[in-house]
């Protein structure tokens, strides 16, 4: 239907590539006079620290080199590819060539991170800056760039929530945190890290919404605070969002919103304004930086002013005439990660939000909840699909989590199925869900603001044709892939130690 | 609002379209769930939108400001090294069917899954360890997730870390471990920088869950006693632990050979712009034992096969284990990484292969040895500090009667950036710098920042 062909290389592994002796690189030779100086530097390496065998690493010549990787590129599919809709939770929005043109500028990437402040002064004043505009777009107070993640952002939230507690003298007394399910696992997961002892609220089967007398049963003198995500994956907005604030509020704990799914608020609401202490944004997500196959990705949190304090160090300060890391700052948590954060992000965050500009970020969210709302109306018409909780919530923000549970009853055919069927049409798989599976056999499409109405006609034709084929032939659909660079792939190394392998060293042992 | 050149669906016909579709007349309408008392009516106290040419002077601009090595000779290293990063790394990297990716399956990220195992294939071997993880974000965080998986595998609660680590390293592994384990600092022999022997013994503890150990140091030196200290730990129980420079790895004996259960270690050498630090890799290896395995929450990339006879496949280990699944119950966090940069790291090794490393590493050595001797040479100066081999950092004590800082201040002028100022992390060290020289720094360039210091301290 989309008359895509899969690239297909059947691209050995790097290690089966090239031949003893040959090279990809020419390592500059120390200068003779200095080697005479020196001497035999190896020598002085102590016997039982001397390498014995070389490393073995593969042996190719460069046009080798390129020639492996360009084909390994051409066998993945990203943004620039096309269609990716269906990966929400992601926003898999147009990453702009003028953000990785400025990225890739030698004034960022030959710059080390402690050289002295008089000659960063750039760099500094886009972090300074950037953090600014986040406040504005958030409301919060003061934002730290070093979280690389979204989940290490929240690591770092519930590090300051301790902080909190423990300068209060409360840390022994206020050990749990509580969660929804439906936020994301890391609002679970990161706290426990932290230590916590995690609650989960579960949605009411009505609403797909916790319910609000639920959390009052669930606070007390040990609740040091809750970490939720708002709006959730599901598409819906929890209303009750400034209720459960001012809950925990009085209970005496502080609120995390994890603001991954801002693409559906700029302009609408400023989490700052719910009454947030702290949040999180996902810059590869909302900002349209690179998710780079899965990383670097960037998450700065942003506090109120009350917790100004316990931010990462270095904070980037200005006096007015020159910006500085501050390190001396005696009630901060430390540090997060190396260095300031994923730099590079920063910087085309930056860009992005000026080449926006307000009316932009306004723009980006209305076409966003626009195109969401008129997949969502083309996929119900797609036979076997439903959406859980339409009656309170007939209409979605930024995505929307639908479910298969009728077509697998009906034909045996399941989300995986489909998700191995979709890509045979040149449509990057959907994102099913994360884990509790409450919505059974979920899928979850975003469509970004960067997504035309043809690419939103084509998505969902697709899915009406392998829904078809899921009520007429099913075995077309669970036998798939049948137009992709391989076939079914054999899952059982996955749970099988003496199978899986997770270096080409291990597999020659296992399996040769 | 104009028609937004990233956003298609502002033609306001066709916005329309997709409206009369929905059934609603004001996109507001959409905002609905979002109730009046918490909505913001904006506008957002953001400045206008600009053309891309804007935009780029706009930055352009402010990137001025910052100097580059070609504008300033640098001696910085200290976690964030400068190596010649080849134009095929940077070529792959810009990919945009990498760069534009997240988190399809093999079938249609193939490429992902591939050049990621060929990544942990080449760790392994590098660290001479047979399992290797999806990396995280940077050496820091991934000794943080080392510490976290040796004390929920060992079911102990202490980790003795050499005092010779970074103090920003300990603040991350603190961070990361929560109520979960206590970090606590072995001594250094103040001669040699060797961790003590006596020290260590006299903290083992039966509730040690690991030791931790860098080699080389962040002082720069290699670390003898891997095997040593390797028996005191196992004949206690406890794991070892060992982060390392991967570079160092083409002379060096790979952990895995002295004992280490865990080894992790910084990727940003690989190939990696230094960015500022923003671009990095943490990478995590370990012995390919299921209880260690199952103590780590990052992905674990396992090669496969296909229906189809000789086709390699790809999936993940145990995904049950990820924070992803796992929620509270995960080992470690875990999320969107460093995968772009651990593609980038295999294209680098693989472009290096087993002879170019072992003649990279060796002309580092060359060269920072150099740069030690000619140091030394200048009265006032010691450098080393420590009498034990250095591959490419080493300390350079000053004496008493200037501050690193004005030191720095004063090399400046003469176009150099100093080492790193050692004497608020170690005051024990007094006015110590740590001093990085790598591939690319010349003889002439070791020459003149050793003319400079001369002078400067005049």
């Amino acid at each position: 239907m989309t008359g895509y062909r899969a690239v297909t290389w059947n691209e050995p592994l790097v290690y089966q590539l090239g031949r003893k002796g040959r090279r990809g690189s020419a390592i500059p030779a120390a200068e003779e006079q200095l080697k005479v100086k020196v001497g035999d530097v190896l020598s002085k390496i102590p016997e039982a620290m001397r390498r014995r065998e070389p490393a073995n690493l593969p042996e190719l010549s460069e046009p080798e080199v390129v020639r492996h990787f360009i084909r390994l590129s051409q066998q993945n599919f990203g943004v620039d590819s096309g269609i990716i809709i269906g990966q929400g939770t992601c926003t898999m929005k147009y990453n702009p060539k003028i953000n990785e043109a400025l990225a890739r500028s030698p004034k960022l990437t030959e710059v080390h991170p402690l050289q002295d402040s008089s000659t960063v002064q750039g760099i500094l004043e886009i972090m300074y800056r950037l953090g600014k505009l986040l406040c504005a777009i958030s409301g919060m107070d003061e934002f730290s760039l070093q979280p690389r993640g979204g989940a290490h952002a929240v690591l770092t939230n519930a590090r300051i929530i301790r902080a909190y507690h423990e300068l209060n003298g409360e840390l022994e007394q206020r050990n749990e945190i509580v969660t929804t399910v439906l936020s994301h696992p890391c609002n679970g997961g990161s706290p426990a890290v932290a230590g916590f002892k995690v609650i989960t609220l579960y949605p009411d089967p009505e609403t797909g919404i916790p319910n609000v007398e639920a959390l009052k049963a669930a606070v007390s003198k040990h609740t040091a605070g809750m970490t939720i995500t708002d709006p959730y994956d599901t598409g819906i907005f929890d209303p009750c969002i400034d209720e459960y604030v001012k809950i925990i509020h009085e209970a005496g704990g502080l609120v995390a919103i994890d603001q991954a799914n801002a693409n559906s608020l700029f302009g609408r609401l400023r989490i700052g304004d719910v009454g947030a202490d702290l949040c999180h944004f996902n810059l590869h997500k909302s900002f349209s930086t690179p998710h780079g196959s899965h990383g670097p990705g960037s998450a700065p949190i942003g506090v109120r002013r009350h917790l100004s304090k316990f931010l990462p160090v270095p904070t980037v300060e200005f006096d007015g005439k020159k910006y500085r890391l501050n390190y001396d700052r005696p009630h901060s948590i430390g540090k997060v990660s190396g260095f300031f954060g994923v730099i590079p992000a920063v910087l085309r965050a930056y860009a992005w939000i000026m080449t926006m500009g307000a009316e932009g970020l306004h723009e980006t969210s209305e076409v966003a909840v626009i195109n969401n709302n008129y997949l969502l109306g083309r996929l119900l018409k797609v036979r076997g699909v439903a959406l859980p909780w339409i009656k309170s919530h007939p209409r979605r923000l930024q995505e929307a989590r639908f479910s298969l549970q009728q077509m697998k009853e009906e034909t045996g055919v399941g989300i995986d199925d489909v998700n191995r069927r979709i890509v045979d049409f040149g449509i990057q798989k959907c994102f099913t869900s994360h884990e509790p599976w409450i919505v059974p056999e979920p899928f979850t499409p975003e469509p970004p603001e960067s997504t035309p109405k043809e690419d939103l006609d084509t998505f969902a034709e697709v899915l009406r044709q392998i829904s078809q084929e899921a009520y007429t032939n099913p075995e077309i659909v669970k036998e798939a892939p049948h137009n992709c660079a391989i076939s079914r792939i054999d899952q059982s190394p996955s749970r099988d130690s003496k199978k899986w392998a997770l270096t080409w060293r291990a597999y020659l042992k296992k399996h040769k | 609002m104009t028609v937004h050149r990233y956003i298609p669906n502002s033609d306001p016909e066709v916005k329309k379209e997709l409206l009369d579709e929905i059934g609603v007349k004001d996109p507001e309408e959409l905002f609905a769930a979002i109730p009046e008392r918490i909505r913001f009516h904006g506008p957002l106290d953001l400045p206008h939108g600009m053309s891309e040419h804007e935009v780029r002077r706009l930055i352009e601009g402010l990137l001025s400001k910052n100097v580059k090595p070609d504008e300033m000779l640098s001696f910085l290293g200290a976690g964030c090294w400068p190596h010649y990063v080849p134009a095929v790394c940077d070529e792959i990297s810009s990919r945009s069917e990498f760069l534009t990716a997240y988190t399809g399956d093999a079938y249609s990220d193939l490429g992902r899954y591939q050049a990621l195992f060929e990544f942990q294939s080449m760790i392994g071997e590098l660290v001479a360890m047979d399992a290797v993880t999806v990396p995280t974000y940077d050496w820091a965080t991934a000794s943080g997730d080392a510490v976290r998986m040796a004390a929920i595998a060992s079911g102990r609660r202490e980790i003795l870390v050499a005092r010779s680590t970074s103090p920003d390293k300990l603040s991350v592994m603190r961070n990361y471990c929560g109520r979960l384990a206590e970090i606590m600092p072995v001594d250094y022999d103040h001669q040699s920088g060797q961790l003590s022997l006596e020290d260590l013994k006299e903290k083992m503890s039966p509730n040690t869950a690991a030791v931790y150990i860098e080699n080389p140091t962040y002082f720069g030196f290699i670390e003898n006693q891997g095997e040593r200290i390797s028996n005191i730990a196992h004949d206690n129980g406890s794991l070892l632990i060992v982060g390392v420079e991967p570079l160092s790895l083409g002379l060096l004996t790979p952990p895995g050979e002295y004992g280490a259960d865990i080894v992790c270690g910084e990727g940003q050498p690989l190939g990696l712009h230094m960015s500022f630090g923003g671009a990095s890799l943490g990478f995590i290896a370990c012995r390919d034992e299921e209880p260690l395995l199952s103590a780590t929450g990052h992905r674990l990339v396992t090669i496969s096969t296909t229906e189809c006879r000789g086709e390699w496949g790809f999936t993940y280990v145990l995904p049950e284990r990820s924070m992803y699944a796992a929620r509270e119950k995960a080992p470690s966090i875990t999320g969107t990484g460093a995968a772009l940069c651990a593609i980038t790291a295999a294209v680098y090794l693989s472009l290096l292969g087993p002879n170019g490393i072992r003649e990279l590493a060796e002309t580092i050595m060359q060269r920072s040895n150099y740069a030690m001797k000619r140091l030394s040479e200048i009265r006032g100066i010691k450098a080393p500090l420590f009498n034990s081999t250095h591959f490419e950092e080493f300390t350079v004590n000053f004496g008493g009667r200037k501050t690193i800082r004005n030191i720095n201040q004063a090399l400046i002028k003469h176009g150099i950036q100093g080492g790193k100022d050692l004497s608020k992390e170690f005051p024990e060290l007094g006015n110590t710098a740590l001093y990085c020289v790598t591939e690319i720094h010349t003889k002439e360039d070791i020459d003149r920042l050793a003319a400079a210091l001369k002078e400067v301290l005049k």
